[in-house]
């Protein structure tokens, strides 16, 4: 596996620039003649339709959803990074590079997240004109807040919807593409497979939602922008069509996978409340500025938190991380409550929770105050848990929420398989072992507005590609092997539903391959889901026909992939013999309890080749040159 | 497409043109109330007032036209949105649930017809005398209102079609204000209760006059 | 908790629908009511019948796919929840509910619960944007908003497409979802310029669905998960009327259609 990842030569701060600078253009005239498949609508993909459509390109763009607003970015609470430095607190395009690669725990490549540091501002810009209803002040500026364990206050938001205004706008820009005819929209379509001509990505295979109809599309390049996989846990904070399908058929067909061990369990969410539980539902980290986390001082004190006197609560953040408090990043976050919870000084009925407290602030600035900045989570809070945050603290614990690994891309945002794209979550490219709050929705729109359009027309320029039409045998291949597999899920006939194999992964992987891992585990977790995959394939059960509207057959396709998937998971686990960011090895730790890195051996990116079915993936390395910064032991005492 | 009818092609066009209508209607409908309780000054003053109204036959003509007119346009759009809005659900609920409606604006269909059968009946009655043509006399308001209110059908039929002008009016007058884009969040509450006291107001004072020649308070 | 379900069951876009009757006992009060279903769900599979179909996907209120009708309501009628996060804790023991697919013309029934929605999509795709150009806009900083602007429009902005207006209103009118996107950008300075174009466009477009009128029910804004106010209708019905006023632009000014190939 060839991994070249094409960085710029030059000083890290000029890499983008002199890279725009030396980039070979596709004559205009050029464009119009090129047809790129996008696949996923999310911020990464509908921004990288809508803008690769104005460039000129014949984009055809493919989604789940019955329309590209749904996809799951539109989620993200919060906010977006930007280095605006509108509050005058000493950020900068390099404070916002370091916090980033630093939070990565250094696993990340320096110059995409250098570039995408760069490129925040832009985003802002991009998205106010476009009409995203940011928070201001009084004298009609652009509000910010700090975010996620951030120094300076350089988080953009727009109340507690910023997902949903960023995916509305890169949506409402996609519409206007498809208006004029430039973007050639396929909602309700599942992507089942990549199809590659000569090694390189030609098009894709396409599941008709109602009426199961398979489609071969044929293009010059493709464009996957399918989010994560964080739905391998079964219950997460994704959505419930979140799913690795198209990354994992692209993997299939060559891709290397990279560092799939990298995935972050959020520190703040609302705690599980039974069995048949479907998902887990984030609560914006920004609570976490005016909130304290803690747990009581007795194990398993059941009395009303609001009983429970001040000096029998146990701020274990504040204690532990005196500079950062309740503030540190996600994965430190999430393992101090795992950690307390173990021990048994979880709250709520399961005993998997922690107080996440808003007394003094409310105290401070008063209800009106912390109704404005929290309101619509407060309310969320109540409606599932039927519990009044005002009056109560609330409970929260950490739930799998967003995957730092993904394909392997290059500076180009390129996989290993030429003329396959890979964008946003989907790819692994800039949040190294962690991701810092507010920086996925700055990626995503990067890579779509900003990236991607310089990028992909080179590859046109370098590859004179020949025609390719969807008769071609490989198409035709790759259409009998998808019709194969379905017919084959469907003849099954088992006795569990798609749901129950789905949970018994998410089991396996919370319970070995989640907040903290072990080599014992690990191994365990790799033969159980091995097993777990071959009673799927002898006893599922999904009714229905593959010719119309089957949402068992949907998901029974997507859990196949994820049981393929889980396993490589935690291969990787295994194989990194460290500790680094949401990567957790207990057999890795300082003498505090904190991650511990191996610089030495692990200080690259671990690429997956798939060998075939049954055989082992091969782990390739790309190592990881630190030029600007040195890395460091991370703390945030 | 031509502007005019580029506007009116939307149902949004179509609301307008209904709330302006309905707006002169209104005016229509206040002076024609103001007028008619003159009937509590006395039978002079209302001869007389009448006797001015017609002194001027262009001028009366000419607000006859534009009250028809208005009539006319705001039946038409109304009839054509309630077509198009019949159609747009083909399948009824199984289970009905009115949602935060209120009486004035689910009986607007029905308040609307009755108060075109009305008008019908009100100019047949009291313009042409045709309905009792043995109590009516040309010109002669005051005697015509008392002779024919005194029979109890007649004040009925106009007490029962003033409650639906006053429904009619209190959902068409908050009505007109969305329609015509007339909001603002200081002053949105006080729509409805406006809405309502005008609505209220004209039903009751047209209502007073048979109710008043029914009792024999005015004869 | 044991409840009776009368639920829509309809096999596909031409096929004949009918409701079925479900008895379901194993209703836990801290579900969800997707969650209820899907334990329905999973027993009807293992009985080997077909499952209700129904959408969802964020199964946290805001991606607007979930939502069909309970007992008349659609998102069952509390203030300001999606279906998905309707807690079972608000019904009862021995409750009968009766689901019912979105009915309008303009939202044919796919399947079970599932209806058609994409007559929203091409009401956006008919001017619900700002025609701005990736590339270099002014710094963010110089386009000033007043607050109280901004999060008006940012209340008419949180509207997730998911259709319960349209479900609720007995005309079928889809003007709420409309008039929440033509608010929206029309309360920005940046989307003001279009505001014409915007609001002729997209009513033209509404008007070749198959909604029906608005004739100011309100049930909308009952409906509505994210409490929009009718107060965007009548900001559209103002923009509408200013837009055919002497001296604007005939047609409201024509959409610019992207250039395929420079002029050279």
């Amino acid at each position: 596996m060839k991994l070249d990842a094409r960085i710029p030569s030059g000083q890290l701060p000029d890499k983008w620039s002199s890279f725009r600078d030396h980039v070979k253009l596709l004559s205009p005239a050029n464009k119009r003649k090129h047809t790129i498949i996008v696949v996923g609508t999310g911020l990464a993909g509908a921004s990288a339709a809508a803008t690769l459509a104005e460039l000129g390109f014949t984009i055809k763009t493919f989604c789940y959803q019955d329309s590209a607003r749904r996809a799951h970015s539109i989620a993200a609470q919060g906010g977006i990074n930007a280095t605006k430095n509108y509050p005058y607190d000493g950020d900068s395009v390099w404070r916002l590079f370091y916090d980033t690669i630093k939070g990565g725990d250094f696993r990340g490549r320096e110059a995409n997240t250098y570039r995408l540091a760069e490129l925040s501002s832009n985003i802002i810009d991009q998205c106010v004109a476009q009409g995203v209803p940011f928070a201001r002040d009084y004298a009609g500026y652009l509000a910010n807040r700090s975010f996620g364990g951030a120094l300076v206050s350089r988080t953009f938001y727009a109340r507690g919807a910023t997902g949903q205004q960023l995916l509305l706008g890169a949506y409402s820009a996609l519409s206007r593409q498809v208006a004029a005819g430039a973007v050639e929209m396929h909602p309700r379509s599942d992507v089942q497979d990549i199809v590659v001509v000569d090694g390189k990505a030609r098009g894709i295979i396409v599941r008709d939602m109602l009426t199961g109809e398979l489609s071969a599309y044929a293009a010059d390049a493709v464009i996957l922008a399918t989010g994560g996989y964080a739905n391998v846990f079964y219950l997460s904070t994704n959505a419930k069509g979140c799913n690795t399908t198209a990354t994992w058929r692209a993997h299939r067909r060559g891709a290397g996978f990279a560092n799939p061990c990298y995935m972050q369990i959020h520190p703040t969410c609302i705690p599980q409340s039974g069995d048949y539980q479907s998902k887990l539902t984030l609560m914006s980290e920004s609570l976490r500025n005016d909130g304290r986390v803690w747990v009581p001082r007795k194990k398993g004190d059941t009395r009303n938190p609001n009983d429970i006197p001040e000096e029998e609560r146990n701020y274990y953040l504040e204690e532990k991380y005196p500079a950062y408090g309740n503030m540190v990043p996600r994965d430190v976050a999430s393992r101090n409550a795992k950690y307390w919870c173990d021990r048994g000084y979880g709250v709520g009925p399961s005993g998997r929770g922690v107080y996440l407290d808003l007394k003094d602030a409310i105290e401070r600035l008063g209800v009106e105050t912390i109704r404005q900045r929290y309101g619509n989570l407060f309310d969320m809070y109540e409606r599932i848990t039927g519990e009044n945050a005002y009056e109560v603290p609330m409970r929260i614990y950490p739930a799998p929420h967003y995957t730092m690994g993904g394909l392997w891309v290059d500076y180009h945002l390129m996989s290993n398989i030429p003329g396959l794209f890979v964008l946003g979550e989907a790819n692994f490219s800039d949040h190294g072992a962690n991701r810092l709050g507010a920086s996925a929705l700055m990626q995503g729109l990067a890579d779509g507005y900003f990236i991607i359009p310089n990028t992909i027309g080179e590859y046109f320029v370098n590859e004179r590609l020949q025609e390719v039409s969807t008769a071609a045998a490989e198409f035709k291949d790759a259409m009998a092997d998808v019709d194969q597999r379905l017919k084959k899920l469907l003849a099954v006939n088992g006795t569990k539903t798609v749901d129950h194999f789905h949970r018994e992964l998410g089991r396996i992987m919370w319970d070995d391959v989640g907040m903290s891992r072990n080599a014992k585990g690990l191994e365990d977790a790799i033969q159980r889901i091995g097993q777990l995959r071959e009673q799927f394939w002898s006893d599922v059960r999904v009714p229905g026909d593959n010719n119309e509207l089957n949402q068992e057959l949907e998901k029974a396709a997507r859990v196949a992939d994820f049981l393929e998937l889980g396993e490589l998971i935690a291969r990787d686990a295994l194989a990194r013999e460290e500790s680094a960011g949401g990567h957790f090895r207990e057999e890795h730790q300082t003498e505090e309890g904190e991650a511990l890195r191996d610089d030495e051996h692990f200080q690259h990116v671990a690429v997956w080749e798939f060998t075939g079915e049954g055989k082992e993936p091969v782990r390739h390395t790309e190592p990881l040159v630190f030029e600007a910064v040195t890395p460091t032991q991370r703390s945030y005492k | 497409m031509s502007e005019s009818s580029s506007f009116y092609s939307s149902s949004v066009g179509k609301k307008i043109l209904m709330a302006v209508t309905g707006m002169i209607l209104f005016f229509f409908v206040l002076f024609h109330m103001a007028g008619n309780l003159q009937i509590f000054i006395g039978q002079v003053e209302l001869d007389r007032y009448s006797r001015f109204l017609h002194s001027v036959p262009e001028i009366l003509w000419l607000v006859r036209i534009a009250v028809i007119f208005s009539f006319l346009v705001h039946i038409i759009a109304a009839v054509q949105v309630w077509l198009q809005s019949r159609r747009a659900r083909p399948i009824k609920y199984k289970v009905r649930a009115n949602l935060a409606t209120d009486v004035a604006a689910r009986t607007m269909v029905w308040t609307g017809p009755i108060i075109l059968l009305f008008v019908i009946y009100h100019l047949l009655h009291l313009t042409y005398g045709a309905i009792y043509p043995s109590l009516f006399e040309e010109g002669q308001v005051y005697h015509n209102l008392i002779a024919s209110f005194q029979l109890w059908p007649i004040a009925i039929v106009y007490i029962i079609a003033n409650l639906g002008l006053g429904f009619h009016l209190y959902h068409g007058l908050w009505s007109l204000t969305q329609t015509l884009g007339w909001t603002h969040p200081r002053f949105d509450s006080f729509r409805r209760v406006a809405a309502a006291v005008i609505g209220i107001g004209i039903a009751a004072a047209n209502i007073a006059i048979p109710v008043s020649v029914l009792a024999g308070w005015v004869s | 908790m044991k409840l009776t379900l009368h639920i829509w069951r309809q096999n596909g876009p031409n096929a004949k629908g009918r409701f079925v009757t479900y008895t379901h006992d194993k209703v836990n009060e801290h579900m969800s009511f997707l969650e209820m279903l899907d334990v329905l769900n999973q027993e009807l599979i293992e009985r080997g019948e077909e499952p209700v179909a129904f959408e969802h996907d964020c199964r946290e209120g805001v991606c607007g796919m979930c939502g069909f009708v309970i007992n008349g309501l659609p998102h069952g009628g509390r203030k300001g929840t999606t279906t998905c996060q309707l807690h079972m804790r608000h019904f009862s023991d021995g409750d009968e509910l009766t689901l019912e697919p979105w009915r309008s013309a303009a939202f044919p029934v796919l399947r079970d619960l599932v209806v058609d929605r994409s007559s929203f999509d091409r009401i956006i795709q008919a001017g619900g944007f700002i025609s701005v150009h990736t590339g270099a806009p002014p710094d963010a900083s110089t386009l000033l908003v007043p607050k109280d602007d901004a999060e008006l429009a940012m209340d008419y902005a949180e509207c997730i497409g998911c259709g319960a207006c349209v479900a609720a209103c007995p005309n079928g009118a889809a003007m709420l979802f409309m008039s929440a996107k033509i608010a929206h950008l029309g309360m920005l300075p940046q989307g003001k310029i279009e505001a014409d174009r915007r609001v002729r466009a997209m009513a033209e477009a509404m008007e070749k669905e198959a909604f029906g009128s608005c004739t100011n029910y309100t049930s909308c804004e009952a409906a509505c998960p994210k409490e929009i106010s009718i107060s965007a209708i009548a900001r559209m019905n103002a923009d509408y009327r200013r837009a055919f006023l002497p001296g604007k632009p005939v047609g409201g000014g024509k959409l610019e259609k992207v250039k395929l190939l420079p002029a050279t």
